[in-house]
């Protein structure tokens, strides 16, 4: 069993598995996204508060929720690695990174529009958004490190320990934020919906939050691929069978 | 440098020892170079000034920003300082020496940023009650801000040096140290400055203290051995 | 349906231009992020293939 499992973390066995896995993942956040969309602007009524501008949270939460669950992803895939000393967990965990940052600067941009509209401020200090934008800067951290570093197997490490300190801190920047915003009560107030969501309203969000998590998978995915390919140049079987079927596909 | 890292060898044994050797032999270096040290300490003094210039002399602003100024300030002078944390011993070798040796890592660590905490921290506590002055913060606020800088500083030595463990030798290690490590100073910038905001409005500061306590113990537990992983990943 | 006309959707009561950006700019996002995705898979292969061509009629 166990030796079964270790033919995982090869990138050469992963390589054709994502390739397969990458596109059902898309198709299933197309799906999802279409169905999502149409609950949240045909279904869910109008908001008695917020008007129209509500729907926006159909992107806005989903994208804030992968950020978080991305940003967890990484860091349990660095921990693999830094564990396990699998070179396959690092670029995974290096595939998630951009994608977690995308969603990140969504949720922060949608966040924006939103608060626009509802509190009439293009920025407000609120707790979440401001933990979004220090995730941000988490994932921007997390990149520019591992860029940084020529030898690629010290780059990973290295953004791996990063990725693992700053999963343990984000709780506490978390609370320390949310302290921080509620201090300063008058001058900030929160985009967290009120409980009472309509049952239309939640469920349009779940199918997007879905959506989006599924999309997040193919993209990693479709990335992770990509790095194998950079990673493993040398490699034979890139040599002799990926690179020639391209050239060849192309032809 | 080996000499005195000898002789402190030879009088003292033990863990204990080994620590003060290391504490030593940073402070005596340190006092050697003095301008290095002297310069985050100067950084301190003229960014803090700097911001009655920009916001104007208005008494009530500047006793309103006076925390944050002087928290971000500290700030910005221990990311200044990191780089004698560990850049020169990493390019003259004694940081392979004391990775290869058999004492642990993490104690030699800790030794090392006690060493830069006294040599860059305490100078920043000690005149940040005269720079509050500057900005017309009252007496009990003011120690209210000596004594979180007190406890805030070592924090960021500790944070800092992982940070800097991380980029050893990287090209523009400078900037990219701060995008790493400024992230995780928040916490103790928004307990630090409240704090003192706290005390001007008279509110209880136990809570910001105690938190201030809490993040330096988990920084005295946690960092030291991050840091110490942070160079073995560098040095191999 | 919530919506009247088709004019009644874009406008969305008004906040038109912070939904439509909202989701207008997501959409953008997302298309660059696989765009440029696709993009360094190609340049990838390409510079292998080149490689893999070179060596073989070096030899």
């Amino acid at each position: 069993m166990a030796l079964n499992l270790w033919r995982f973390a090869s990138p050469q066995v992963i390589y054709p598995i994502a390739g397969r896995m990458a596109p059902m993942f898309m198709a299933a956040a197309l799906v999802l996204g279409l169905v999502g969309l149409y609950i949240g602007f045909f279904v869910a009524p109008t908001d008695f508060q917020q008007g129209e501008s509500y729907r926006i949270i159909f992107i806005h939460v989903p994208a804030a929720w992968m950020s978080m669950v991305i940003y967890l992803a990484m860091a349990f895939w660095c921990a693999v690695g830094m564990i396990m000393n699998t070179r396959l967990s690092f670029m995974m965990a290096l595939a998630l990174a951009p994608t977690g940052a995308l969603m990140t600067f969504i949720a922060l941009w949608t966040g924006a529009l939103w608060g626009k509209p509802t509190w009439g401020a293009w920025w407000v200090w609120d707790a979440r958004l401001t933990s979004e934008l220090i995730l941000l800067f988490l994932y921007i951290g997390f990149m520019s490190l591992h860029a940084a570093i020529d030898d690629v197997r010290r780059a990973d490490r290295a953004a791996g320990l990063l990725a693992l300190v700053g999963v343990v801190n984000v709780p506490i920047i978390y609370f320390s934020v949310q302290w921080w915003n509620t201090l300063h009560q008058g001058a900030s107030v929160s985009l967290t919906r009120a409980p009472s969501m309509a049952t239309t309203m939640l469920t349009g969000m779940l199918i997007m939050a879905l959506a989006a998590w599924m999309y997040s998978i193919a993209a990693s995915l479709m990335r992770l691929r990509v790095i194998i390919l950079e990673r493993e140049a040398d490699a034979d079987w890139v040599r002799e069978q990926i690179a020639p079927a391209w050239r060849g596909a192309r032809t | 440098m080996e000499a005195v890292l000898d002789t402190a060898r030879e009088n003292r044994t033990g863990l204990a020892g080994v620590f003060v050797s290391v504490v030593q032999r940073d402070l005596l270096l340190a006092v050697r170079r003095r301008a290095d040290v002297l310069t985050s300490f100067f950084f301190f003094i003229i960014v803090v000034s700097l911001f009655p210039l920009g916001v104007g002399p208005e008494p009530n602003t500047l006793r309103e920003i006076a925390p944050g100024v002087v928290w971000v300030a500290a700030l910005l002078a221990s990311m200044l300082a990191l780089h004698r944390l560990l850049a020169g011993d990493y390019a003259d070798g004694t940081l392979e020496q004391l990775v290869l040796s058999a004492q642990p890592l993490t104690l030699l660590v800790l030794g090392k940023i006690l060493a830069h905490w006294l040599v860059t921290g305490i100078p920043l506590v000690l005149i940040a009650p005269l720079l509050g002055l500057q900005f017309g913060l009252p007496g009990d606020a003011l120690a209210v801000m000596t004594l979180g800088l007190l406890l805030g500083t070592p924090v960021l030595s500790m944070l800092g040096a992982i940070g800097a463990a991380l980029t050893l030798g990287v090209r523009g290690a400078g900037g990219l140290v701060a995008l790493l490590v400024l992230p995780l100073y928040i916490p103790v910038l928004i307990f630090g400055a409240g704090a003192v905001s706290a005390a001007m409005s008279g509110q209880s500061v136990e809570g910001h203290m105690s938190l201030l306590a809490a993040f330096l113990l988990f920084s005295v537990v946690v960092a030291p051995w991050a840091t110490a992983a942070a160079i073995r990943i560098a040095m191999e | 349906m919530n919506w009247g006309s088709a004019a009644e959707f874009f406008a969305m009561g008004g906040y038109g231009l912070f939904v439509w950006g909202s989701y207008a700019v997501s959409a953008a996002v997302i298309v660059a992020e696989l765009a440029l995705l696709v993009r360094r898979r190609r340049t990838c292969l390409r510079r292998i293939s080149r490689r893999v061509t070179s060596e073989k009629s070096a030899s």
